[in-house]
């Protein structure tokens, strides 16, 4: 047993992330609080809903600026994503956040029924998503939302990778005349894209080209991947690294490509590895009879070990030497 | 027809008519919920044809009223009275669960005229406390509808939205309650008590009124408007599970039991014997 882990990258994790040139920013939240604050001040139909999470949602500053377009429901999500609904369906742009774990869990029905079915333009945030609350425990993690919302039709579900990822998403999604999902965590993320990227829903961002392996990664574990790829660079191992942010619907014109082009494909999400990326991905690969060693990188089914989210990280090889030597063994293997 | 030419005979002639389209879309359907049906027929009448601005031209209006039958199940006595009203023609009833049919055993909006898709109980009226706070925010006249069973509020879901409309002070919010006694099980009661509703309700602060669900008057008077500023509405109507045909009346197994022909011809028989003595009293 050992204190918890202070940062979510070791000493060469962090001289890797400087020799690729990445900055570290803040976090996909405070990302997300101030793209809807943005947002909210150009459209006064967009409106957030909170469930006492307007604290933990950095929402603050949004209640206190515009104080008609938030509405606080107190801790009750199942009620706070059918008024989330009802709002939708009379021509608000609707954002209902609540802590993933609680929303996609206690709230399931209503978003398969009240969002979803009956199609209404509604997005909802799921924060503090994955192991971000560390060592508060299962309670407090969201390892199942992606299997369980990826079964659900008419639902758009991204997980960003850094702050343009996210600031990029929830503008899509106020766009969009459908339901979205997007989940992100609190930690400060590196910025990982070029400034002309171009972000769309459904649609893979490639970081790095390589073809001996190729990582297939969403959310906040693309950092790792990336970072990964750049120490297996130094081993002789050119590694590919997408972010798909996008979980549902897959992109699977990249996904096909990465198996039919690279000596292996590795996928990798804060997830438990049942239903999340890593299945679409394997079911995408077999459907189009790609064969090719793979590997899933996630949460396994088993009490999730106590820890900080750094420590979680680590102790499932979700880091950049975890996700290498992943790397090294699959190569090895074949 | 203008609704404005309605008299409460009218509309109780209405609700004999109407209870015939709905035991004749359960029987086409082969299922359905038919107890319930028959429970919320005549608010769904006076609803729909003297309380909601709502009409086949305005479905799509910003500042229509708003209805949600959060009790899903009575659909077909939902649908009668959507296509009595023109939303939809009347023979798609016969379609109802058919294959490919738009008409799905609980409510869609594929369906002109239904609002949300429902069928998953104590959904309703979260989502109108939602659609009652975009009409605050938008300063719109327009008032929300959602109709609960008696057994549908052992959902926790539903006391989650009774405090936020109260604190939210959704006076444009009304919520009936079809206080039939009955659920699938037998007597609510008896599966899990709820009474005293009324105190309930007002303990939620609700403003609370308790009417006879049947009398065309008395509900058109509870509905016609807020029952207190700054307040949402609850109106508890008295109601009986298979209102109307003799053999249903107040029995649990007609919650979804399916007339056959012959029980079918006694019901179509007891409603047209019902509507022809209500003529002879003009």
């Amino acid at each position: 047993m050992s204190a918890p882990a202070p940062s979510m990258y070791s000493p060469a994790a962090k001289a890797m992330a400087a020799q690729l040139g990445l900055k570290l920013g803040r976090a996909n939240l405070e990302e997300f609080a101030d793209t809807l604050l943005e947002l909210a001040r150009a459209d006064g139909n967009v409106v957030a809903i909170t469930s006492d999470s307007r604290g933990s949602g950095k929402l603050a500053p949004f209640g206190q600026r515009l104080p008609k377009q938030l509405v606080e429901v107190g801790i009750a999500e199942q009620n706070l994503v059918g008024i989330t609904a009802g709002l939708a369906a009379c021509g608000k742009k609707s954002f209902g956040v609540s802590p993933a774990c609680f929303l996609t869990a206690r709230s399931l029905e209503q978003i398969k029924n009240d969002i979803c079915y009956s199609n209404v333009p509604a997005t909802l945030i799921g924060i503090s998503a994955g192991v971000s609350y560390g060592a508060l425990g299962s309670t407090h993690h969201s390892l199942h939302d992606l299997a369980v919302l990826r079964a659900i039709h008419n639902l758009t579900i991204i997980v960003p990778a850094d702050n343009f990822e996210t600031r990029e998403a929830i503008r899509a999604a106020a766009r969009a005349d459908h339901p979205f999902y997007i989940r992100f965590g609190k930690a400060p993320m590196y910025g990982l894209h070029a400034p002309d990227t171009v972000f769309a829903p459904g649609r893979a961002i490639t970081l790095r080209e390589g073809h001996d392996v190729a990582f297939l990664a969403t959310g906040e574990t693309v950092v790792h991947a990336l970072l990964a790829a750049g120490k297996l660079a130094e081993q002789g191992v050119q590694a590919r690294v997408l972010s798909l942010h996008t979980v549902k619907p897959l992109d699977q014109s990249a996904v096909l490509a990465a198996g039919r082009r690279c000596g292996a494909v590795i996928t990798v999400e804060e997830h438990m590895v049942h239903g999340g990326l890593g299945e679409a991905c394997a079911a995408a690969l077999m459907l189009a009879g790609v064969r090719v060693p793979f590997h899933m990188a996630g949460f396994p089914d088993e009490d999730t070990v106590t820890g900080s989210q750094a420590d979680i990280f680590r102790h499932y090889g979700i880091s950049m030497e975890g996700l290498a030597e992943t790397a090294l063994t699959l190569l090895k293997s074949q | 027809m203008s609704l404005a030419v309605l008299t409460d005979r009218d509309l109780a002639l209405k609700s004999l008519h109407l209870r015939k389209r709905t035991l004749e879309a359960i029987y086409h359907a082969g299922a359905g919920h038919t107890g319930g049906g028959l429970s919320c027929l005549d608010i769904l009448n006076v609803l729909y044809n003297r309380i909601l601005k709502i009409s086949p031209a305005t479905v799509a209006d910003p500042g229509r009223d708003r209805y949600v039958q959060s009790k899903g199940h009575s659909v077909e006595a939902l649908y009668a009275v959507l296509a009595d009203r023109g939303f939809f023609p009347d023979a798609e009833l016969a379609t109802i669960g058919h294959y490919q049919s738009h008409w799905v055993g609980h409510p869609t909006r594929h369906v002109p005229g239904i609002e949300m898709n429902t069928g998953a109980l104590g959904h309703g009226l979260p989502i109108c406390v939602g659609m009652a706070i975009a009409g605050k925010l938008d300063g719109a006249s327009y008032r929300v509808f959602t109709l609960l069973g008696d057994g549908e509020l052992a959902e926790g879901s539903n006391w989650e939205a009774a405090m936020a409309a109260a604190h939210h002070q959704l006076d444009n919010l009304t919520v009936i309650i079809d206080l039939n006694t009955l659920q699938i099980s037998g007597r609510t009661r008896d599966v899990c008590n709820n009474e005293p509703l009324d105190d309930k309700w007002r303990a939620f602060g609700w403003a609370v009124k308790t009417i006879n669900g049947h009398d065309i008057a008395e509900l058109s008077q509870a509905l016609s408007q807020a029952a207190e500023p700054g307040k949402p509405t609850c109106v508890i109507a008295r109601t009986v599970k298979g209102r109307g045909v003799s053999f249903m009346e107040d029995v649990a197994r007609w919650h979804h039991g399916v007339p056959n022909e012959a029980e079918l011809k006694q019901a179509l028989s007891e409603l047209d014997a019902a509507a022809a003595a209500l003529e002879a009293s003009r």
